[in-house]
């Protein structure tokens, strides 16, 4: 059952994507909107919407990390650096951790515009590095944060983390063990996240992004003040893995430093590559495999092994499945499965 | 003091480790411009071809006389010439097709080849910790009051030896100056009927067999190994490989040293957990201060 979201809400997408007519585009994208919202109404197994919740939340990664990777050009190998900001958030205001119990819609604000802060505290001295450089910094910042969640033991419980998180609640109803509700919080932060990005990517900003992207230089001298406009993308992008954190700590109800490691940013950057960086259905279809991947087929794979007598532990194949996604991609269609048309063309153009 | 003198050269002797792993980074940098992203994970490999050489050669402790010299040039060279073959390997399946990408089309290659190396070295030798056997014996020797193991003399002189080698071959061979004409303009060096293939080949041959040796060297100074070792140590001799000036052959030397110093006294002064953030902090203020490093050339954007 899991799978027939999955597959549909792909297949929709895909095919949305090879219309050429806008208004029967954004009636597709309309209809599985409306779909997901009715879902819980007729199916109502809870395990389902977890599943496709934590997919929202990587959907929502995805989102914020193409304005920065896909948009810009930027690569930030530590974006889960700033998830962690986001779920350390929500974990010290709004847990016994320091008795602050403040309210998770509140929270969501303060993380993204922590995230945001931070990733402009990061960005000014490094975005006017080269490309490859900017990679590493941002690496070296992702094996940072979490390092320091581990070390400062009083503060954010050290290598356990925080637990017991309060739960959020809507109108004074607590969201409890349910997991409808945070589907339905990560459906609307998606549906504000792809306004954003869309409105973003047609903007003065966003054409600014695409300059840069394909060439700083000339964009400079077009006028474009560079390290504003990345540093813009820096900020916006970290505020959605900011929101994205809050959710996901909320809706695990514990955060600890293992949760956001360097495998974490080369996944979402995997999403990217996989889908085609830059093109948002793109970024949300790669979202969407990998979390049916890690999430559905190999815990289901292990299952089948083990029942076969087999002792298989799929889950050590994660690193493989990344690398061999981005090794693959980038050798044999570095547009991704689902490309823009303009990136496509850029990519063949230059390999021409 | 004691102490002191200590750390300094537990320091070095780590410093001589990275500074190996280092050297590939700064060739493969200096001739194709990447950050070679696999490259820690060809030393760990190293570590684990050594480990599988000594196995075979029936050798599981401490070695003397001539079954010293030989089994641990036998699973030197082996396990330098496999990590140089598995680099040259690399560059000619993943690294040749996307020379002329936009440039961050290999490094995310890069990154995904390195995730590779690790889930097939994961599943070869297992999730933990791996032990190895403590093949050169390790008697101390007193300097200045401080007991410093033989091991960490011949770390430090086989790093040394590597490099002052790699110096004169670099500097005095055809060869040699093959590759820094390579590096300095790649269309011109063609032009002058370099094999630019062929150069970026034994760049990749001997930085991945340089990353070979730090494996050996490490699995016998720590005695153990892992499969996710080299990502941090790859990403600390990065830094030294940056901070000595990326390109640079002596910078990345001087940087490994300093780096393994760093380190070392980190662990010591803020206690091992903090290490990893101070070696990052530097790297990220090194790039942002002074991007070409301590000895590099100014570094301009290349097209």
């Amino acid at each position: 059952m899991i799978y027939a979201y999955f597959l549909v809400a792909i297949a929709v997408i895909a095919a949305a994507q090879r219309l050429t007519d806008l208004r029967a585009k954004r009636a597709l994208f309309l209809l599985l909107g409306a779909a997901l919202l009715c879902a819980p109404l007729f199916d109502r197994n809870d395990a389902t919407f977890n599943v496709l919740a934590d997919a929202g939340i990587f959907v929502l990664l995805a989102l914020g990390l193409n304005i920065v990777v896909g948009f810009a050009g930027l690569l930030d190998l530590g974006y889960a650096a700033f998830f962690a900001i986001g779920a350390y958030t929500y974990a010290m205001m709004a847990s016994p951790q320091f008795n602050l119990h403040l309210p998770f819609w509140l929270l969501l604000f303060l993380a993204a515009a922590f995230a945001a802060l931070l990733g402009i505290i990061l960005g000014a001295p490094t975005l006017r590095l080269r490309g490859d450089y900017l990679a590493i910094v941002t690496l070296g910042f992702g094996e940072i944060v979490p390092q320091i969640f581990q070390n400062l033991t009083t503060y954010t419980g050290g290598p356990n983390g925080i637990g017991a998180l309060d739960f959020p609640s809507f109108f004074g109803r607590s969201f409890g063990q349910n997991t409808i509700p945070y589907y339905y919080v990560v459906l609307a932060l998606i549906a504000l996240g792809l306004f954003f990005a869309y409105n973003l990517r047609d903007s003065r900003l966003g054409r600014a992004w695409m300059a840069i992207r394909e060439d700083e230089l000339a964009a400079r001298h077009m006028g474009i003040n560079t390290t504003a406009v990345k540093l813009a993308a820096f900020a916006l992008g970290a505020s959605f893995s900011g929101l994205a954190g809050v959710v996901f700590a909320a809706k695990l109800s514990l955060v600890s430093p293992d949760l956001f490691q360097f495998q974490v940013s080369v996944l979402i950057v995997s999403m990217l590559v996989l889908g085609g960086m830059g093109n948002i259905p793109g970024v949300i279809v790669g979202a969407l495999v990998l979390v049916l991947v890690n999430n559905v087929v190999l815990p289901q794979a292990n299952t089948i092994a083990a029942s076969a007598g087999l002792h298989v532990d799929f889950g050590n194949y994660h690193f493989f499945i990344y690398g061999a996604i981005l090794v693959g991609i980038m050798l044999f269609r570095p547009e991704g499965l689902l490309p823009s048309r303009q990136r496509k063309e850029e990519l063949h153009h230059a390999a021409a | 003091m004691h102490e002191f003198l200590a750390q300094l050269f537990n320091g070095i002797a780590l410093g001589g480790i990275y500074a190996l792993i280092a050297l590939g980074y700064t060739m493969v940098y200096g001739i194709i411009g990447l950050i070679n992203f696999a490259h820690g994970d060809v030393y760990t490999l190293g570590s684990f071809f050594a480990l599988t050489i000594l196995t075979a050669l029936g050798v599981s402790g401490e070695l003397h006389g001539v079954a010293l010299i030989v089994d641990v040039a036998i699973a030197l060279i082996g396990a330098a010439l496999l990590c140089g073959i598995v680099g040259v390997l690399i560059e000619r399946l993943a690294y040749r097709r996307l020379r002329n990408a936009p440039r961050l089309a290999p490094l995310i290659t890069a990154i995904g080849i390195s995730f590779i190396l690790e889930n097939v070295m994961q599943i070869w030798k297992g999730p933990a910790p791996v032990p190895f056997p403590a093949v050169v014996p390790n008697p101390s020797i007193t300097i200045a009051g401080v007991a410093v193991g033989a091991q960490q003399f011949l770390l430090v002189g086989l790093a040394v030896v590597m490099m002052v080698a790699l110096q004169l071959f670099i500097h005095n061979t055809r060869l040699g100056r093959a590759m820094r004409a390579t590096a300095e303009d790649r269309d011109a060096a063609q032009l002058m009927g370099i094999n630019i293939n062929k150069t970026i080949m034994l760049t990749f041959l001997i930085g991945s067999a340089l990353a070979g040796v730090a494996g050996f060297v490490s699995g016998v100074y720590y005695q153990s190994t892992w499969f996710f070792n080299g990502f941090g140590a790859g990403l600390k001799a990065f830094t030294a490989a940056v901070l000595g000036g990326i390109g640079n052959i002596a910078g990345a030397m001087l940087g490994g040293f300093l780096i393994g110093i760093v380190e070392s006294f980190a662990t010591w002064k803020f206690g091992g957990q903090w290490s990893n953030v101070t070696v990052f902090a530097i790297l990220i203020l090194v790039l942002v201060f002074r991007p070409s490093g301590l000895l590099g050339e100014a570094v301009y954007e290349r097209a």
